[in-house]
């Protein structure tokens, strides 16, 4: 299983990029993770622009997206909602809808944030986002709230909760993947 | 000459009779915004009727709506996930009152549902074959599918409908 990985977060210490790496290091031998990191790059989506060729980051995500079994997603939350960059590009991959390459994708949500709810609000709507896409939205929600606690400085996952629910959730994603895999045999 | 039977058990003739595919058709409608109904058709179905039992299957990646990203959506995992849940299938038989009784799956959900029933016929076609016509229909609550999308309304209230009308015109030939 190829899992694409995707932080809702710029920031170079981001606690979302490392919940995912966290997972990384949970995923059993013979499945890969792959981090797509052109977030920064991706323009404000534009209609009048929205033609081939896609910009390069554009581009580049929704290759990774077709190339991935699953996809799963860490978002902070800024105003009780998704990080806007994170938002643009879904916009941009969700188009043109009928062809987009998270329709039928399995994707989880996780989210951690510094204050006490962990991006839970900003998961669901994500959630949302993702299912009005056409992505097969797994039923996970990972809230990793005070998140500065859960870290060590070296941005490693201390928390021994958060890991086994990162590991049922990483096992919710390949059993969703399966699940297509009996379907296409 | 045509018989429309109302109010009794329907009368399905025996033997083994299968649905004419150009001329029979299964569709939905269900209200939208509150006000008005709209519906679409499943083009690609077949239907059985063999020993008093209806069977009939049709394919969800056949659904015809007027707008491709509406189909899109229809097919996707929130709406009816053909994916993983291809087809829609019906077995029923008749029972009093005009009606056939039966069970429905939908995204791998089975539930019992009532048909009204109306047959008609038998008829000797130009060709001289024998048919009957069959003619059904029902209200099926989505919810209970796990068709569950919906979108709440800025006024209150909620886009779709959760009551389904299902219809199927049957033009039904006797299996050589």
């Amino acid at each position: 299983m190829r899992i694409l990985a995707i932080s809702g977060s710029l920031r170079r210490d981001s606690h979302n990029s490392s919940l995912l790496r966290a997972a990384a290091e949970l995923l059993p031998p013979g499945d890969e993770i792959v981090f797509w990191d052109g977030l920064r790059d991706v323009p404000a989506y534009d209609a009048d622009e929205d033609r081939e060729p896609a910009p390069a980051a554009v581009a580049s995500l929704r290759a990774a997206v077709g190339a991935a079994d699953a996809v799963l997603f860490a978002t902070p939350e800024y105003n009780h909602s998704i990080p806007g960059a994170l938002k643009n590009a879904l916009d941009w991959a969700s188009r043109p809808f009928a062809t987009n390459p998270f329709r039928s994708k399995p994707v989880a949500v996780v989210g951690a944030s510094t204050g006490m709810f962990g991006a839970v609000w900003a998961q669901a709507e994500l959630r949302k986002v993702l299912g009005a896409m056409g992505a097969r939205v797994a039923d996970v929600e990972i809230a990793v709230g005070h998140a500065a606690e859960k870290f060590d400085d070296a941005g490693s996952l201390a928390d021994g909760d958060v890991r086994a629910q990162l590991a049922a959730a990483l096992a919710t994603l390949r059993a969703e993947v399966d699940a297509d895999l009996l379907v296409a045999a | 000459m045509s018989t429309v039977l109302d109010q009794q058990q329907v009368t399905l003739p025996a033997g083994t009779w299968q649905a004419d595919p150009v001329h029979s058709s299964v569709g939905f409608a269900v209200k939208y915004l509150g006000v008005a109904t709209f519906g679409g058709t499943l083009t690609q179905f077949q239907a059985v009727l063999a020993d008093g039992e209806l069977t009939g299957t049709a394919e969800v990646a056949s659904i015809e709506v007027k707008d491709e990203n509406l189909y899109a959506h229809l097919q996707a995992p929130e709406f009816f996930d053909a994916q993983r849940h291809p087809q829609l299938t019906f077995t029923g038989r008749p029972v009093e009152g005009a009606r056939l009784e039966g069970e429905l799956t939908m995204k791998g959900i089975t539930k019992p549902v009532t048909l009204e029933a109306a047959v008609t016929g038998p008829v000797t076609d130009p060709y001289g074959n024998e048919r009957y016509g069959l003619s059904l229909t029902g209200v099926v609550d989505r919810t209970e599918f796990s068709l569950n999308w919906n979108a709440p309304l800025p006024a209150g209230g909620f886009a779709l409908a959760n009551d389904v009308t299902i219809t199927a015109e049957l033009s039904l030939r006797k299996a050589a």
